[in-house]
């Protein structure tokens, strides 16, 4: 396909109307901000599902005013009930792994940065887009709606482990309508994240413009084109899976459910499935899913370093490299998620022995990143803050890593509050730093306003120090054998660590409200911020040379045209210390 | 403010590190005959963890004490041999460490998993269900009684589904709500789910298993201790699920075969 016809394929026309403008919207940037925009209602929430869970671990009897409004059998007179707390925790769970983690980092800001970055008007397939973000609204609307049902949201965990997820309403409660519009949300969610994987390669490889050689992206669109490749085979896993638990739940099939079992007193009508089968397709998509969550924020930190470093990294290659070996080792690790689960123990070292050997691109990154620190004339602002912030997470959480990776090891860890510990620090923290860090980076650019500086220090300091509190304690906890999933803890082994627990839920809250501080601090300053010009942090990738806010067609009808990559820092530009990726200038020969 | 950052990385790193350094969240007692190998696995693991994690938080540290707040025009440096070195170093050290870590640890998990019990160990069945452990002994006979879901009749206690009237072998079988066992005995634990996805975990033993519905999954241990010991399940296994645990009763051989004699009568 030639060139001009490939980007003219996509052209649309410029917006008219209310519901194409901000509803139905085909254009990218406004796909992004929806995302963005969901992405921060559902962190709210699971930010307010976490506190519940806390208040409720450390005093299971308190009355929590309200609660009662939430659900009357869920929590009569504001009591949670255990079952309730469990049902909070799925929620929890759900919600943040797909509608905080999937969305934020990749789905919203590859969708608004992507295009631009590669010097494209848009997606290949706008209409595809707009269907991926109104496919995970409803996604999102269904979840929700099982906080309404009577029996409320179900109580298997985000992992639905089946043949608890399975069988029905014998499970207990929440199980019977809540867990199939779990498995319908989740569905749902599947289809609209293929739209969306298919829509960035698509776009990444046919829509660059002349001169963005694919080494010359920016290393964020590097990042996003990767997690878009992985998503592609994980979610076209889960999609499947989801569909078989449904037709186990309603149409009589027993995929996952074998003869003999009794539940509530009753012999369950199934016969011939496999409970590991559901473990096997979950974590084939399971855990790819937890890089999607960590690549596109490593792509954003990267990004936002170099820039605040005023030099580029030691080597974009070796991190491009990186980024693709561990897309690809994503797909081989799946197992250590079951090393107890009942498979081969020859399964499991056979598992382990590619988790580790995770352990070297991740600490290629880790380093690369450290190392060009090194002689960098590092900028502090709230951006720079939480992208540097990042890289101590990232080692706090993926070093818990090598401990969980060894079977043998995990006889004793799996199940308890280290593996909890272990994943919110990558996940729930690391990975949210490079959303906190891309929006303080990009909000200029996406609303031509600043947001507030001393606020944004403050609400950095507020949470990295607040989450070290909440989750280095999970990692102790852990190892004396405090088990997850329960809502209180009435064995006697765990008497001595009450107050380690009362501990993390009054870190939990403090940190908590800091996190509105960012709330304020987004919605205050997309009205009143201070007015920012077009490239304000000096930057050379394609977004900082157009207008703050872009215009609809990004570009303004220009088809751009690169020269450079964008780690042109510390040199003699025409602008300053730097050269954008579109200026003809030739960059000075550099020595060392 | 990147001092600043500095210091609170120390901090950080140090305070971390300190609970661990004091002791202050042990491992439990170990009392089976294979824990200390998952043990010293795990300590030479946390060390490795230990050293990587406060290292590199004190790397950031001081890069970020030199490195931010210069004054402007301050020469751009690169760190010494580039990226090269950096790759070989992940590469030979990382993977060196993580290749030991993986080839010896295989030890302690092949100690539990690659060996089977011997002829005369003591078996003992355990169910999980929805929310207790059962524990089945074959009895005088030496022969387990066969199951029938069909015939599970909890308010009768009859958790197994035995029937005696028909089965010969299920007549003498002994139920009980605790594991008791004698010390010093290897034990065949064979494991059955009743209803949903359990797990067995007895944190002294170093033992931890699913019980997977369809599955006849089965380990083997021998304790080394007198006393008695918490079994929590930890695979979610619904409301009940926090509060689903048993006892494991480590018996001296003569305490045990007096017992298993009252549970005869």
């Amino acid at each position: 396909m030639s060139e001009t016809s490939a980007q003219q394929a996509h052209v649309h026309a410029p917006p008219e109307g209310f519901l194409r403008k901000y509803v139905f919207s085909l254009d990218h940037k406004v796909i992004g901000k929806q995302y963005y925009a969901l992405a921060l209602v559902a962190v709210f929430t699971g930010m307010f599902l976490s506190w519940l869970m806390r208040i409720h671990m450390v005093w299971p009897n308190a009355k929590i005013p309200g609660l009662e409004l939430l659900s009357k059998v869920g929590a009569p007179g504001g009591i949670m009930t255990p079952e309730y707390y469990l049902s909070l925790m799925t929620m929890h769970g759900t919600l943040m792994v797909f509608f905080v983690l999937t969305n934020a980092p990749f789905a919203a800001f590859g969708n608004y940065f992507l295009p631009i970055q590669i010097g494209a008007e848009d997606m290949a397939f706008p209409r595809f887009n707009m269907m991926s973000f109104w496919t995970t609204f409803v996604a999102w609307a269904v979840l929700m709606l099982a906080f309404v049902i009577p029996d409320g949201p179900p109580i298997a965990g985000w992992t639905e482990y089946t043949p608890l997820s399975a069988i029905g309403k014998d499970a207990g409660p929440g199980m019977e309508w809540g867990a199939s519009l779990w498995g319908i949300s989740i569905a749902l969610f599947c289809v609209g994240s293929l739209l969306g994987a298919l829509n960035f390669i698509a776009t990444t490889l046919d829509l660059r413009a002349k001169g963005m050689t694919l080494m010359r992206m920016p290393l964020c669109t590097w990042a996003w084109f990767i997690t878009s490749c992985i998503a592609l085979l994980a979610f076209a896993v889960l999609l499947p899976a989801c569909i078989l638990l449904i037709l186990d739940r309603h149409a009589g099939t027993s995929f996952f459910i074998p003869a003999g079992i009794v539940a509530s007193d009753r012999l369950q009508p199934h016969s011939g499935g496999s409970p590991l089968l559901w473990q096997h397709l979950f974590w084939f998509f399971g855990h790819p899913e937890v890089y999607i969550a960590i690549l596109p924020s490593m792509g954003i930190v990267s990004h936002i370093l170099i820039n605040s470093m005023r030099k580029p990294l030691l080597s974009a290659k070796v991190v491009i490299y990186s980024m693709m070996s561990i897309g690809f080792l994503s797909y081989m690790v799946w197992g250590h998620h079951m090393f107890l689960s009942g498979m081969n123990p020859m399964s499991g070292l056979a598992f382990s022995f590619p988790t580790l050997t995770i352990t070297i691109p991740a600490t290629i990154l880790t380093l690369i990143w450290l190392g060009s620190l090194y002689g960098a004339n590092i900028q502090i602002n709230s951006a720079s803050l939480f992208a540097l912030g990042f890289i101590s997470m990232f080692v706090a959480g993926g070093v818990s890593g090598f401990l969980l990776a060894q079977p043998s090891i995990d006889i004793y860890l799996h199940a308890t509050y280290f593996v909890v510990g272990h994943f919110h620090m990558v996940m729930g923290v690391a990975s949210l730093f490079g959303v906190f860090a891309g929006t303080y980076f990009w909000f200029p650019k996406m609303t031509g306003r600043f947001m507030n500086e001393g606020l944004g220090k403050l609400h950095f300091w507020i949470t990295f120090i607040g989450t070290y509190c909440i989750f280095m304690p999970f990692h102790y906890l852990g190892l004396i054998g405090n088990v997850r999933r329960y809502q209180s803890f009435v064995d006697d082994y765990m008497a001595p660590y009450l107050g380690v627990h009362k501990f993390m839920t009054i870190a939990a809250l403090i940190t908590g409200a800091g996190q509105l501080i960012f709330l304020f601090n987004l919605i205050y300053s997309r009205f009143k911020g201070k007015p920012a010009p077009d490239n304000p942090w000096n930057a050379t990738s394609l977004e900082w040379s157009i207008p703050s806010p872009p215009p609809w067609n990004n570009f303004g009808g220009k088809h751009p045209v690169v020269y450079h990559d964008p780690f042109q820092y510390g040199v003699k530009g025409s602008k300053g210390d730097f050269v954008m990726q579109d200026s003809p200038e030739q960059v000075p020969a550099s020595g060392d | 403010m990147g001092k600043f950052f500095a210091i609170v990385l120390v901090i950080i790193a140090v305070a971390s590190a300190y609970p661990i350094l004091a002791h202050h969240f042990p491992l439990p007692e170990d009392i089976s005959t294979h824990g200390h190998l998952i043990d010293d696995q795990l300590n030479e693991t946390m060390v490795e963890a230990g050293v990587s994690f406060v290292g590199a938080q004190l790397v950031l540290a001081a890069f970020l004490w030199s490195f931010t707040g210069r004054k402007p025009g301050s020469p751009l440096k690169n760190f010494p041999g580039g990226a090269r070195i950096l790759v070989v170093f992940a590469f030979v050290i990382v993977g060196l460490e993580v290749l030991a870590l993986g080839v010896l640890g295989q030890k302690a998990w092949a100690s539990v998993y690659f060996t089977a019990p011997s002829a005369d160990a003591l078996q003992v069945q355990a169910q999980a269900e929805q929310f207790a452990f059962y524990f089945r002994y074959p009895g005088p006979d030496g022969k387990f009684g066969q199951l029938h879901p069909e015939k599970i009749d909890e308010g009768n206690q009859n958790y197994f589904g035995l029937d005696p009237e028909n089965d010969v072998a299920a007549r003498d079988d002994i139920v009980s709500g605790e594991l008791v066992i004698p010390v010093n005995k290897e034990i065949h634990l064979m494991m059955h789910g009743k209803d949903v996805g359990h797990s067995f975990y007895v944190r002294e033993l170093r033992i931890q298993q699913d019980f997977m519905p369809g599955l006849d999954l089965a380990v083997h241990f021998t304790a080394t201790k007198v006393g008695k010991y918490e079994i929590v399940c930890t695979q979610l296994c619904g409301l009940g699920h926090y509060n689903m645990k048993a006892y494991l009763n480590v018996m001296s051989q003569a305490d045990y075969d007096n017992w298993l004699k009252q549970q005869s009568q």
